[in-house]
């Protein structure tokens, strides 16, 4: 009786059953790779002297693009080149696409019971919609450029429950941070992470990306959600192709089960250097900002962008904090512009940009410098980051995010005054 | 097979930001990469490393980004093996892939000791001291003993372009 990792990686390699720690060759639907690690997967993939499997591959430059300098402008020249080169048609251009991940999704690329792999690490991200997909690495997506298969060992499967409404201000972000919180850094490592309960259900889709998206963070090969009627909706009219959803048995083994109460969880933030290292953000209103960040795959979405809205609304950024926003895709920025929301923003004096993933890692569009502290809706905390190895990044909601850019300290949205 | 080398001591979860800041993912090139290795976290490793060391570490080695860069980088440093109590999945992926020995093990040693490594009877020896660990799978053994992954690729292209001219 499998989970739905296993079930998907005995579909993907042609067996009708696999066990954790085997290890199988599964047949991919995608592999996707970024700017940055697409230059070391071409030089790669030019000694096989082989043709790619074109309609497997996806490339889609977003790290540090538009260039943010000639060394990364040789990089992205070099996936325009190579995409030219073998013709391929799943290229996309600056201008026309956003943080890989989420341009991914919108581009129905994702969809349940495929098996997807990416040159990034928060691939994992598409788990939210039923996916099997994982991050890995330049070789090796190169490898599966052009032989369409990859090796893999099958993840034992940890199951997560998570019951009841979730407070106002409570989102994904929250849940997974509490998560990881609660089971470490390597709490997930080598495992595949199933999202079961009620708050699971309740959620919406951009949500349930958060959660998935930083499953990877807890050291999981992948971070799955059941699919449901929210997930076909969305992909009405915008998948590629047909899709069989996966589900898991229901007395599948699961290496072990978490519970939890989404009322037990407060919005919550993670201090450096790890997004382990947790406290409710109400805890830790003595702690002063520079800068506040809203964008990336885990939390750049239309959703998200409302919510900082709403709290920015009327209010301004504090005069102490730069507050930088930056939508993940093309189509969230243009669905921001249509609600009004760029304008509440920018008249905040936040800073919009266009989509990349920029600063997340420290790359440009809003470093810190020695000393700063940053409080962002990003996934990764650790030292240096986001620039300087003496700054400090905050992981937050995008709620909390507003709030504090409101303060200028950490602030749990609950707090501001009406 | 046996390898001895000079301990570098890391603790726990050395992400791959700290293996190779993402500012200088604009090469995929070992040996620049290797001038970057642990710049913010010990700036003196890139400098004093020499071929054939070997980094002991604690938990989680290599948590974090998929960037194969992290490995590369070790390997671009001389770097002969990492033992780690257990290795970031990702890393570990991109190490065999690209041939640098791992090995899961709980260690005891501290910077400049001199280490032993056994892989085919899967022990380690430092300061009169053994530490056992299991051997990697034979699929990745294999891998790992045979080039890689990208030697492993074009054996299988090999194949197939060969039983498409048989076909033919």
């Amino acid at each position: 009786m499998a989970t739905i990792s296993e079930k998907i990686l005995a579909a993907k390699s042609g067996r009708k059953k696999v066990e954790p720690g085997e290890i199988v060759e599964a047949e991919v639907d995608y592999v996707m790779v970024n700017d940055v690690t697409g230059l070391p997967a071409f030089e790669v993939f030019e000694k096989f002297n082989a043709q790619p499997i074109r309609e497997k591959v996806v490339l889609i430059p977003d790290h540090y693009v538009p260039n943010k300098d000639i060394a990364s402008a040789e990089q992205a020249k070099a996936m325009r080149e190579f995409a030219k080169k073998y013709k391929l048609q799943n290229y996309f251009e600056v201008g026309r696409a956003g943080v890989c991940h989420q341009h991914m999704i919108e581009q129905g690329f994702v969809a349940p019971g495929r098996l997807i792999i990416g040159a990034d690490s928060h691939t994992c991200s598409h788990g939210a919609l039923g996916a099997f997909s994982t991050g890995v690495g330049s070789t090796e997506a190169a490898s599966a450029m052009a032989l369409g298969k990859l090796w893999f060992k099958v993840p034992e499967t940890q199951k997560f429950v998570i019951n009841g409404k979730p407070g106002k201000y409570v989102m994904g972000k929250d849940i997974i941070l509490h998560i990881i919180g609660d089971i470490g850094v390597d709490g997930a490592l080598y495992k595949a992470m199933e999202f079961y309960g009620s708050t699971i259900e309740l959620l919406s889709l951009a949500d349930r990306i958060s959660i998935s998206n930083m499953a990877v963070e807890a050291g999981a090969k992948t971070g799955i959600i059941s699919p449901d009627k929210k997930v076909f909706d969305y992909l009405k009219g915008r998948v590629r192709g047909k899709y069989r959803p996966v589900y898991a048995d229901k007395n599948a083994e699961y290496a072990e089960t978490f519970t939890y109460e989404a009322s037990d969880i407060p919005c919550t933030v993670a201090r450096p250097f790890l997004p382990s290292n947790t406290a409710p953000a109400r805890e830790l209103g003595g702690v002063s900002i520079d800068q506040a960040y809203l964008g990336s795959c885990t939390n750049g979405r239309i959703e998200d962008i409302r919510m900082a809205a709403k709290i920015l609304k009327g209010r301004k950024v504090h005069k102490n904090v730069r507050m930088i926003v930056v939508p993940a895709s093309k189509q969230i920025f243009e669905q921001a512009m249509k609600e009004g929301l760029i304008k509440i923003l920018m008249d905040a004096n936040a800073y919009v940009s266009g989509p990349t993933c920029g600063a997340c890692l420290g790359g440009y569009m809003g470093v810190l410098a020695s000393g700063e502290r940053c409080i962002s809706s990003t996934n990764r905390n650790f030292v240096g980051r986001m620039g300087h190895k003496k700054s400090e990044v905050y992981l937050a909601n995008p709620a909390v995010v507003a709030a504090s850019a409101v303060t200028g300290r950490i602030t749990d949205p609950g707090e501001l005054k009406k | 097979m046996k390898i001895k080398g000079r301990v570098w001591r890391f603790g726990d979860n050395i992400d791959t930001d700290q293996i190779i800041p993402a500012e200088y993912l604009v090469t995929g090139d070992s040996e620049e990469l290797a001038k970057h290795a642990f710049e913010k976290v010990r700036p003196e490793f890139a400098g004093k490393v020499r071929k054939g060391d070997i980094i002991v570490a604690g938990k989680n080695f290599g948590c974090g980004s998929s960037r194969e860069h992290a490995a590369r980088a070790l390997v671009g440093s001389g770097v002969a093996c990492v033992a780690a109590a257990s290795f970031a999945r990702i890393f570990f992926r991109n190490s065999i892939n690209i041939s640098l020995p791992l090995v899961e093990c709980v260690v005891d040693a501290e910077d400049g000791d001199e280490i032993e490594i056994d892989f085919g009877r899967g022990s380690i020896e430092v300061n009169g001291r053994h530490f056992a660990f299991k051997p990697l799978p034979k699929f990745l053994q294999n891998l790992l003993g045979s080039g890689g992954l990208i030697e492993y690729t074009q054996r299988k292209l090999g194949r197939k372009a060969h039983e498409l001219a048989s076909q033919a």
